[in-house]
């Protein structure tokens, strides 16, 4: 399928993915929902879970986040997430040692994403 | 009067002085390079964030929006954020901050508003401790620097949030430093509550061109979200441009007091020479003089 939706990961501190997907599963708070091009406008909040961009038909990249907004109009899909860990290029370990800060200052919720990390990875 | 030792002391101390600066001046370089892509990072998700509100505001009306969206309508309380350096030798930086602050209490104050302030960074707490230290309300320090951490503004935004919901303030608005250029800061003065709304004009164009949203799972559910992280990125943005405009007025101030030493050093040695030949040349006549009276 040519058509596709613009779809951009935005973190506070960089536009951490913009490529052009077919589709864009997103972790809305109402459950997950594909945004696919022509889909309808919608702004949704989203829960803690995997984004999942898919290039041509298949998973292209997986990105856990920590709750956020989408922009979903028929031709884009913005992404705004606070806290977003990409699932294919992290590494266990690194995850591991920032739970670990995670775990010394208390920071529950960071601790509970970087469980989740763990989890989908 | 200053003999030849003093001075060549002299040239010594400005000439350490000079290596002081100077290397202050690369290391703020370096680091402004870094604030300033943090500082540019940053624009896309605020630039999004607050289309996203713009395109959620123009729906609501104030008697349903949210307090964090239009403040709380009366006008009496405000709270006033204040973005200096932790660090002084940043030129007019804190200067024209602390300045700014004391015009801006002063005015709201002559308008029979209640001023409180909250102050992120040193410099300008300290300078205003003495005369406007029980309008202090909180402060904080060391969260600015070229790694700022989002659990730092959400300390910062808690404050905010708490004292809108105990109906402790009715406006918030936040002062810095914009980063234009490395040579050119502006003081600048944004509200954060009620939320800067562009023109509607703009918006209704947007939304003309594109079918309505839908918004899920509502649209007060998603403003009610939406509004404590504008409220984040929006302090967020301001430090990393006030970071970006210290780093920058450091750089600035810091190569200007290295020309000046490398001014006053020639001036020195070229003094200290001259004397070194005059008293050759007394000297030298001292001794013709001598051998002559023979």
């Amino acid at each position: 399928m040519a058509e596709t939706t613009a779809f951009e990961l935005v973190t506070p501190a960089r536009v951490m993915m913009a490529v052009d997907a077919s589709m864009v599963v997103i972790p809305g708070s109402l459950g997950l929902f594909g945004a696919m091009p022509r889909h309808a406008p919608t702004i949704s909040t989203l829960q803690r879970g995997v984004v999942e961009v898919y290039v041509n038909g298949t998973v292209n990249t997986r990105i856990m986040v920590d709750g956020g907004i989408a922009d979903v109009t028929e031709d884009k899909c913005v992404i705004l997430a606070e806290r977003a860990v990409s699932l294919d290029n992290t590494q266990r370990s690194d995850i591991e040692s920032q739970r670990q800060t995670a775990d010394t200052n208390g920071n529950t919720r960071e601790l509970e994403f970087l469980d989740a990390v763990l989890d989908a990875l | 009067m200053a003999n030849l030792k003093d001075l060549k002391n002299r040239i010594r101390s400005v000439k350490s002085t000079q290596k002081i600066t100077s290397a202050m001046k690369m290391v703020a370089a370096a680091k402004l390079r870094r604030a300033q892509d943090n500082a540019e990072a940053a624009r896309p998700y605020a630039a999004r964030m607050s289309s996203i509100i713009n395109s959620l505001a123009s729906k609501a009306t104030p008697e349903t929006a949210p307090t964090m969206l239009v403040g709380t309508g009366a006008d009496q309380r405000i709270l006033l954020v204040v973005l200096s350096a932790d660090r002084g030798l940043c030129g007019g930086f804190n200067g024209s901050i602390i300045r700014a602050t004391r015009r801006e209490v002063e005015r709201l104050k002559s308008e029979g508003k209640t001023v409180d302030l909250l102050m992120v960074g040193r410099k300008a707490k300290d300078a205003l401790k003495r005369e406007l230290g029980d309008l202090i309300v909180d402060s904080r320090e060391g969260i600015q620097g070229t790694a700022v951490s989002f659990a730092d503004i959400d300390s910062i935004a808690d404050v905010i949030r708490e004292r809108l919901e105990n109906g402790e303030l009715d406006r918030c608005l936040i002062l810095y430093n914009r980063f234009i250029s490395a040579i050119t800061q502006e003081v600048t003065l944004s509200s954060l509550i009620p939320v800067e709304v562009e023109e509607t004009e703009a918006v209704d164009k947007d939304s003309a061109s594109s079918a309505p949203y839908e918004y899920e799972p509502d649209e007060a559910t998603v403003l009610e979200d939406l509004l404590p992280r504008n409220l984040s990125t929006q302090i967020y943005t301001a430090i990393l441009e006030s970071s970006a405009s210290e780093l920058a007025a450091r750089m600035t101030a810091m190569d200007n007091a290295t020309r000046n030493a490398g001014d006053l050093i020639d001036r020195l040695t070229m003094e200290y020479n001259r004397r070194r030949q005059a008293a050759i040349t007394t000297e030298l006549i001292e001794i013709i003089s001598g051998a002559e009276a023979l």
